[in-house]
């Protein structure tokens, strides 16, 4: 089997996940989700179907010109189908917490940057996949501190949309809406069902089998190495340059 | 009618009294103006409430870091890839500056109102989110012409001053800003917009069809400034690119005061001009 870095198997596993999204948005902060939103283009263009990438703090590629209020706007109309957020602390309910740690916030022990555009596109992206590469009992909590955006809202409040899955470095989770739970979806070589739970804070189902994640395959390595490196090198040239040893393309 | 040319960033941020609402752009796409930003810690101005559209990175976290904000409304400020701002960190977890914790679309959402003159704009989601728990200025109403259905109004952000780094701008003021159609949103909301643009242009800009639809019009600018190089070390698209090393030396330095100290002995005060002898 060929050799593969992590990243690489996580943005595979994403890729899968963005099956059938015909707009794919990825904020700042998001080199592995941008990465994968790429390849899924990639992969889609191959079978001859459009798949639009917007990657923020890119020109490459340039569907908006616009910015942000063409973002937030577009997706509150519905035409963005898949985005990311990720979380200092995420927890059992799909909250997400990226302002701080402790009580007493403002003043809160650590302070992160801030909420970005998650209390808004989490509700508004029909598939929110929540992603965090740090898998720790601190980071996948049973309640976070502060609720940036929660993961499930009562009926009466407007919300086409919500979390679909939880990508880390151990695992990947799906999340039930109506229920509010995580299920574990598969564990990544390397790695045990044990050892996710040893490093989780909230409850989660976990089925019968649990399979282990795909890693990518010959042909998708030769992609993300020769067609997705350079491209992400634009927004990402640090991830770029450490991963693949990829400078921006010219 | 006074010249909306100045002389240089120094009588740019000259213009920005203490206590001004003062909105700054995101960091990507290099409208972040940093040479006025380093003209503005120069100046020592105190007291600002600064409003990020709708984020920030360097420039804030050094304005905050120089004591130069009392209160920062934001949705995030961050050094992204070279990680978090140390001095928003520090200012927030001491309480040295006061946090207004926002969110993206809110922050243009207020600016729409600001920008129609209306005194507030509804957004959807938010709900549930403890960024309208700790917010007194919003509210959740029921939606007019539906039933069962709550959405929370924003109030209007109305800036005192608008501040942004362009490529071009003409002699009159009118400038062009590219393909960050933001900006018009946050110069249109604000009392008055001031701009540091990379060179000037010899003519009058709104004369060129394809330019001006990329255009913010003299009526909303109060004054430019030539800085070349204005944004540095952010990169302005398609004319330089951010300076890699700096952003891992500020994000080294900035993690206790004195680094940062020496960063602002460095950067800010070692390239002030010359003070004209008398």
């Amino acid at each position: 089997m060929a050799e593969y870095a992590l990243e690489e198997l996580l943005i595979a596993a994403i890729a899968d996940l963005l099956e059938g999204c015909g707009h794919i948005a990825v904020g700042v902060s998001s080199p592995i989700p941008g990465s994968a939103a790429l390849l899924r283009r990639h992969r889609d263009r191959e079978a001859g179907k459009r798949t639009r990438v917007s990657i923020i703090g890119t020109t490459i590629p340039a569907y908006r010109t616009d910015g942000g209020v063409d973002l937030f706007d577009s997706a509150g109309q519905g035409r963005v189908d898949a985005f990311f957020l990720s979380g200092g602390q995420i927890d059992g309910r799909a909250n997400i917490n990226l302002v701080g740690v402790g009580d007493g916030y403002p003043q809160q022990t650590v302070r992160w940057s801030g909420s970005f555009g998650s209390a808004y596109l989490y509700f508004m992206v029909p598939k929110v996949i929540l992603f965090r590469l740090e898998h720790s009992r601190r980071t996948m909590v049973e309640a976070v501190d502060f609720i940036s955006a929660p993961g499930v809202s009562p009926p009466d409040v407007y919300r086409p949309g919500g979390p679909y899955a939880l990508v880390t470095d151990l695992c990947l989770f799906r999340f039930d809406r109506q229920r509010a739970r995580f299920a574990l979806s598969s564990v990544h070589p390397g790695h045990t069902v044990e050892e996710v739970r040893d490093n989780t804070g909230f409850d989660f189902d976990i089925p019968e089998t649990v399979p282990e994640t795909a890693p990518p395959d010959a042909d998708t390595l030769a992609v993300l190495r020769e067609t997705v490196a350079p491209d992400i090198a634009d927004p990402y040239p640090k991830f770029a340059r450490r991963v693949w040893g990829v400078s921006a393309a010219a | 009618m006074p010249d909306i040319l100045l002389a240089d960033v120094d009588a740019l941020a000259a213009e920005v009294p203490d206590g001004a609402k003062l909105a700054v752009f995101k960091a990507e796409g290099g409208c972040a103006a940093m040479a006025a930003t380093g003209a503005l810690i120069r100046r020592g101005v105190r007291g600002l409430h600064l409003v990020t559209v709708p984020t920030s990175g360097l420039q804030a976290d050094m304005l905050i870091g120089a004591g130069c904000v009392a209160t920062v409304e934001t949705s995030g400020v961050t050094l992204g890839e070279y990680g978090q701002a140390p001095c928003f960190g520090r200012a927030v977890r001491s309480g040295a500056v006061r946090v207004i914790d926002s969110t993206c679309p809110a922050v243009y959402a207020g600016l729409q109102a600001g920008e129609k003159g209306i005194p507030f704009m509804p957004l959807r989601g938010l709900i549930g989110s403890d960024i309208v728990r700790h917010r007194d200025d919003y509210r959740i109403v029921d939606n007019p012409f539906a039933a069962d259905d709550p959405i929370v109004a924003l109030p209007a952000i109305v800036p005192d001053i608008a501040l942004f780094h362009a490529p071009l701008a003409d002699r009159s003021g009118n400038v062009w800003i590219g393909r960050q159609a933001e900006l018009k949103v946050m110069a249109h909301a604000a009392r008055t917009t001031l701009v540091t643009c990379e060179r000037l242009f010899d003519g009058n800009l709104l004369q060129d069809e394809t330019l001006a639809p990329a255009m913010i019009p003299e009526m909303y600018i109060g004054g430019v400034a030539v800085a070349e190089q204005g944004a540095r070390p952010y990169g302005v698209t398609g004319l330089y690119e951010d300076d890699a090393d700096r952003f891992t030396a500020y994000a080294g330095m900035a993690k206790t005061e004195q680094g940062f100290a020496a960063w602002l002995d460095e950067t800010v005060y070692r390239n002030a001009p010359a003070v004209a002898a008398e």
